[in-house]
């Protein structure tokens, strides 16, 4: 339950770019065409499901206080953290790479399609983000965090493709020539921004500590919210599309 | 700038305007908007990425003829979150509230592009002064956005700046309170950065129109 839980709080209330702005760069630079936006989104998906669970087990096992407790109790006080960022950073550059070459191997028609975006993904706040986040909620198992690598990703994932349709279709209407491009681009996402906040609802509202005690009770109930609008984001996407262009007229 | 040739105190003053590294080059965005529901928060951030920036730039320019291309990603990257680091433990031993609130998002600069962009841009092909002036100047020019959106977001948002109620209080409704005025509450919202930006983009495009795309 509580997988389910984190899935769909990752996807929506912390939406990796709408909450908390990660992968912001690669998301305005990406956004242009739809395709190549679902190409690196797949990519991030990807990668996120394989750099959170190995940064878990490295936080977990290397470099938590009291960490190192099997390798012997002298070394149960050492404290590692602040190695978290070199060590969660060169986790993320190797398994990049890792995973660029195991899938160049074996699924070239994949490589061709994720390939050009996977050296781009090492750099990608998203990814860093995703694991440091990780460590800074606790989260408590290796398989939560997978969960939570995964619900990242579709999250981020959404929202270039998201934004990717709002820009080839805004091409069409008149947009202030100072704002073209970049400027409207900032603007639209502010206004989806503001439409997935209302996802922050779902959860009862307040903080973390009291939402899950009392989510567990309307989970269910809140499931099937949930999976209808994972159907409605398309839609929805749309609908902003619209109705930032009557904005702009 | 007595001190400086004009080809290099333009590599200061650029980005700060035409070149800007956020409304311009779309880079370091990442965390630039996160942070900026507070003025102090904005500033720290500012600095924090201006010693790593210039800092990084000098280490990478000495570095430059040595690092082998094939890896030069991974390099830059170590140096960076070095670099990070100790900006982490000194925030964490001087100013611990402060590291708070900006959690994940100084370990966040080793990602910023903006600092991989200017090593791959310019530290990898220019010499340590250079790369120095380049770092501060577009440090400088992350600073400025950072600043000017912190400033409209905490002054409109709750009514003060750096914490200091300069529209006076809003419990005992003195200075602007005791006329009606209210906070905007929405400004702390974090979806308000990105449309402030938008709209530092249009004030600054509308007046150099050169900047214009399409």
């Amino acid at each position: 339950m509580e997988h389910i839980e984190l899935f769909f709080k990752s996807i929506f209330i912390d939406n990796m770019v709408f909450a908390t702005f990660l992968g912001m760069c690669s998301y305005l630079a990406v956004s242009k065409k739809v395709s190549t936006a679902v190409g690196l989104g797949a990519a991030v998906i990807f990668v996120l499901a394989v750099t959170v669970p190995v940064n878990w087990l490295l936080d977990q096992y290397l470099l938590q206080p009291g960490a190192l407790k099997w390798l012997g109790a002298e070394y149960a006080d050492y404290d590692l953290s602040f190695l978290s960022f070199i060590m969660f950073i060169a986790t993320i550059a190797t398994m990049v790479q890792l995973v660029e070459i195991i899938v160049e191997k074996f699924a070239p028609a994949l490589y061709n399609s994720l390939g050009i975006f996977l050296p781009l993904i090492a750099v990608n706040c998203a990814i860093l983000g995703g694991s440091l986040f990780m460590q800074s909620r606790e989260i408590p198992t290796v398989g939560l965090s997978l969960t939570y690598g995964v619900g990242s990703g579709i999250g981020w994932f959404l929202a270039i493709l998201a934004i990717a349709a709002i820009r080839e279709k805004i091409r069409y209407s008149s947009v202030p020539p100072a704002l073209r491009g970049l400027g409207i681009t900032f603007i639209i996402t502010g206004l989806m921004a503001i439409g997935f906040m209302s996802f922050g609802g779902m959860l009862t509202g307040g903080d973390d500590e009291g939402k899950k005690e009392e989510t567990t009770a309307v989970q269910v109930e809140k499931k099937e919210v949930e999976e209808k609008k994972v159907e409605t984001t398309e839609e929805k996407a749309e609908e902003l599309a619209n109705n930032t262009k009557e904005i702009t007229e | 700038m007595g001190l400086l040739s004009k080809k290099d105190a333009a590599l200061i003053t650029d980005p700060l305007a035409d070149n800007n590294p956020i409304t311009i080059q779309v880079l370091g965005i990442c965390s630039a908007l996160a942070i900026t529901a507070e003025l102090k928060a904005s500033i720290v951030m500012s600095l924090s990425v201006l010693f790593v920036l210039g800092v990084g730039n000098v280490v990478i320019s000495l570095m430059r003829n040595i690092i082998p291309s094939k890896i030069r990603i991974i390099v830059q990257l170590i140096v960076v979150a070095t670099l990070v680091i100790i900006v982490d433990q000194v925030l964490k031993a001087f100013a611990y509230d402060l590291s708070k609130t900006l959690s994940v998002f100084i370990g966040l600069i080793i990602t910023n592009c903006i600092i991989m962009g200017r090593f791959e841009a310019f530290a990898l092909g220019n010499g340590p002064w250079r790369s120095f002036l380049d770092g501060i100047g577009n440090a400088l020019g992350y600073a400025v956005i950072l600043i000017i959106v912190g400033f409209f977001r905490e002054l409109l948002g709750s009514g003060t700046l750096l914490g200091f109620k300069v529209l006076g209080d809003p419990i005992e409704k003195t200075g602007l309170y005791a006329l009606g005025y209210e906070n905007n509450g929405f400004m702390l919202l974090s979806p308000m950065a990105l449309i402030v930006v938008g709209i530092i983009i249009w004030v600054q495009r509308t007046r150099n129109k050169a900047l214009v795309e399409d």
